[in-house]
């Protein structure tokens, strides 16, 4: 159990403070990399509480997908970082506001938070039935029984959104000359050779 | 003192008896491995390859390594040189400890997690960063642009790897790894595997590991006619050898991965006499190394795709693809009652 309580706070601190660091390096760079750092002990995290699923899936979808496409904007970007800090102290009142007025918010949201009674019933039973599945199954049984319009919604505002970008930078160029693949497949070579006997001394 | 070593000391050392257990047959298996390419690609163009340091040139790829290790880490001065060094560290370590969770035999396992198939889908979407870190930290054109078309090439390619995870997932029923070798296991011996049934995905499943093991032909982040050395260009000794490791340690795993889906991981051929009397590691190695014969023959036989060519494999036709199939085999599955509970 010890092990555990180590690891632990070994995880939530280095969360923390990589958490802190995405803010306070001045590379963006190197934030986006201690940003992939919060990621990685936040998906920990997850499996000390036994949410294996939900970890792994952290990992796959934000730093396996989101991050690399975070790091690929900020590479190609090119920033002047001294110009990048100079309105800080200027901006500052202005960031501090938000910062203290989201944390008043979220003070009052989680002083507030009330268990639902099922929940409390669940964690009240001694052994419920579902405990011998594993994470993924009971995922999967809530998420397309209970909640499956909201999960469907949700794939098609994702879709939606998809389209969207698609659409607003999609331009059509006129002139770019295209590989057409099928073109190419079907092409014999009667089309576009002929075969001549030549006589010598006398050309084509 | 006594509970301190029963409960904390003893299963540790344990565990890292287990873990040099994999890692070190793993390194030699590597170092052997480029031998293999090179003997392999040699008998391909009618070359003898290596053949000098030790008898049948057994001794060079301790030779190669012995050369590396004792060269001089050049570090470019403009270079960030934290990020610069940790990048093929990053590449060598994900190659590794992926090694965690995959089954050579029955119960022959580190670490036998319900989410193991998930596990290696991640690890292997993290491939990419040793790369791009490493493009970025040199400050230099060429790597930076190889750095860029591998993170474009690999996170193009996971995305067909996955759905064809996913169909092989539903004909199992669990995200186990040995649960995946069981379920291919009955009286049909070789063709109960996914190969058979799922034989489309086995294809794109072998060609999207070769693109995301960024091998020939779809080396494009290190194509040398084209970005000198690619992502690798200011590498040198040591650091180029973790790049080098990792690649073909990176291989290998690819390969392992593709046996537990699709040629039935530890499984004899046939539950008969001859075959079930070799334990099921040495049928796991010799299906991993037919794997790997396919990507050396790939390399000695295909010229290189074309970057356009590679982005429109990957998007327009494996990833319509392997979704058509997810949908098809879900279809199947639940129309013929055949679900796996």
């Amino acid at each position: 159990m010890i092990i555990a309580t180590l690891a632990f706070y070994l995880f939530a601190a280095l969360t923390v403070a990589s958490a802190f660091m995405v803010i306070a390096s001045k590379n963006p760079v190197h934030s986006v990399l201690f940003l992939i750092l919060a990621f990685f002990n936040s998906s920990a995290l997850f499996v000390l509480l036994g949410a294996e699923f939900i970890a792994m899936i952290l990992i796959v979808v934000y730093v396996g997908a989101v991050a690399v496409l975070f790091l690929f904007v900020v590479m190609m970007l090119d920033i002047n970082f001294a110009e990048l800090r100079q309105g800080f102290l200027q901006y500052l009142p202005i960031g501090a506001l938000i910062g203290i007025i989201l944390m008043i918010e979220l003070i009052l949201v989680v002083g507030g938070w009330h268990l639902s009674p099922d929940a409390l019933k669940v964690i009240a039973a001694p052994v419920s039935e579902a405990a011998h599945l594993t994470n993924t199954e009971q995922l999967g049984g809530l998420l397309y029984t209970k909640y499956v319009y909201l999960f469907q919604i949700a794939g098609m505002i994702l879709l939606v959104a998809m389209i969207g970008a698609i659409v607003l930078t999609h331009r059509q160029r006129p002139g770019v000359k295209k590989q057409v693949i099928a073109d190419q497949v079907y092409r014999r070579p009667e089309d576009s050779m002929v075969v001549r006997k030549v006589e010598p001394g006398q050309g084509v | 003192m006594v509970e301190f070593w029963d409960s904390y000391a003893l299963p540790t050392i344990i565990i890292v008896a287990k873990i040099l257990a994999i890692v070190l047959p793993l390194l030699v298996l590597m170092a052997y491995l480029t031998l293999y390419e090179r003997k392999v690609m040699a008998a391909m163009q009618l070359r003898k390859g290596p053949n000098v340091v030790g008898f049948y040139g057994l001794l060079q790829p301790f030779a190669d390594g012995a050369k590396l290790f004792f060269k001089e880490t050049v570090i470019p001065s403009g270079a960030n040189k934290i990020l610069f060094l940790v990048a093929p560290m990053i590449t060598f370590l994900l190659s590794l400890i992926a090694w965690a969770v995959i089954p050579f035999d029955e119960g022959m396992v580190l670490s036998d997690i319900n989410v193991g198939v998930l596990y290696l889908f991640a690890i292997s979407s993290l491939g990419v960063y040793g790369i791009i870190v490493a493009g970025w930290a040199s400050n230099s054109r060429y790597p930076f642009l190889g750095a860029l078309r591998s993170a474009a090439q690999m996170v193009s390619y996971e995305v067909s790897i996955g759905f064809v995870i996913i169909s092989v997932l539903l004909c199992v029923g669990s995200l186990n790894l040995s649960d995946v070798v069981m379920a291919q296991k009955s009286d049909l011996g070789m063709f109960s595997w996914y190969f058979v049934p799922l034989f489309p995905m086995f294809i794109i499943f072998f060609i999207s590991i070769l693109a995301e093991t960024n091998r020939h032909p779809f080396d494009l982040p290190e194509a040398e006619a084209e970005l000198v050395a690619g992502y690798q260009t200011e590498y040198s000794a040591m650091a180029f050898a973790l790049f080098f490791l990792g690649e073909y340690v990176n291989m290998i795993l690819m390969s392992a991965i593709c046996v537990i889906l699709f040629l039935g991981g530890w499984l004899p051929p046939a539950d008969i006499a001859p075959f079930n009397w070799i334990p099921g590691i040495i049928w796991f190695g010799i299906k991993i190394a037919i794997l790997l014969f396919v990507f050396i023959w790939v390399r000695a036989t295909l010229p290189r795709y074309r970057y356009d060519q590679l982005m429109r494999l990957g998007w327009k036709v494996f990833l319509p693809l392997s979704l058509f199939w997810v949908v098809a085999t879900a279809g199947f599955l639940v129309a013929f009652d055949m679900v796996p509970a």
